[in-house]
């Protein structure tokens, strides 16, 4: 699915990043705690959230998400568009809830990010 | 910062990073991350080593008055360090468990605390140790092979 697609399906306004609209996105992660966000390595996922902080755009960074969006009409302050604006990562924002937004996409077809096995052999 | 010609063979890095301040959190492993896609690493290499010095970063500035983040870059190898002055860690085996956290409630509201870092560090790595001195502090050292 596009990002073009994507804000049609959400009814998503968009914050930053209108170039990268046409980027194609196949798994979402969802949540609001980003030190589990960050155990999903899936590049190019859509990160859905209802947490609004700069550290939610370093987290996109790091995992390389191709978009972020923003629950229940949430919206990005300045200083995370700033970030966003610079790393290329676009933000929106849709007015449904987490449980609509994931029930839509999965509906869509977009699929889950398998978690990497726990590592026990290393110390 | 501290930063030498990464057309040199190894190339080190080296960051402070101010407990307290989640504003600038994220700055240094971001720095790390942009250093090694210019040295050309694979995405995959690139991401893990961006998620292990994150989670460090962060785990300085959640729980550290003041650390350094650290990272020798050398072709078949990357190397972080992240080291601080904090209350260190009574029982790291408890530390290491998902899910176990000592991070206060308004570290939580921020997304973080979640009791999944040091974990995911482990995850993330092909050698990792952690030293700590309960009111010293905290060094971790962790080696992603480029592989």
């Amino acid at each position: 699915m596009s990002l073009n697609e994507l804000i049609t399906l959400l009814e998503a306004e968009i914050h930053c990043g209108q170039d990268k609209m046409d980027s194609e996105i196949s798994h979402v992660c969802a949540g609001d705690l980003m030190s589990d966000i960050l155990m999903f390595s899936q590049p190019h996922a859509l990160l859905l959230t209802g947490l609004v902080n700069i550290q939610v755009v370093r987290t996109a960074e790091m995992l390389d998400i191709a978009a972020v969006v923003f629950i229940r009409g949430k919206k990005p302050s300045e200083e995370m568009l700033e970030l966003a604006r610079r790393k290329g990562i676009p933000l929106l924002t849709t007015n449904k809830t987490m449980y609509l937004s994931c029930g839509l996409l999965y509906e869509a077809g977009l699929k889950d990010i398998p978690l990497p096995a726990v590592k026990t052999e290393l110390k | 910062m501290k930063e030498n010609n990464p057309s040199a063979k190894n190339v080190t890095l080296e960051y402070p990073v101010k407990g307290m301040d989640f504003l600038a959190a994220g700055e240094a492993s971001s720095n790390i991350k942009h250093t090694l896609q210019l040295i050309g690493f694979s995405p995959e290499i690139i991401r893990r080593a961006a998620i292990a010095a994150y989670e460090a970063e962060m785990n300085i500035v959640i729980h550290a008055n003041e650390g350094v983040l650290r990272t020798v870059i050398k072709p078949d190898k990357i190397e972080l360090v992240a080291e601080d002055t904090g209350p260190g860690i009574p029982d790291i085996d408890l530390a290491m468990k998902e899910g176990y956290s000592t991070a206060p409630d308004h570290i939580r509201e921020m997304g973080f605390g979640a009791g999944m870092g040091l974990p995911n560090i482990k995850n993330c790595a092909d050698e990792f140790i952690i030293d700590s001195t309960p009111g010293k502090g905290t060094k971790l050292r962790v080696v992603i092979y480029n592989q």
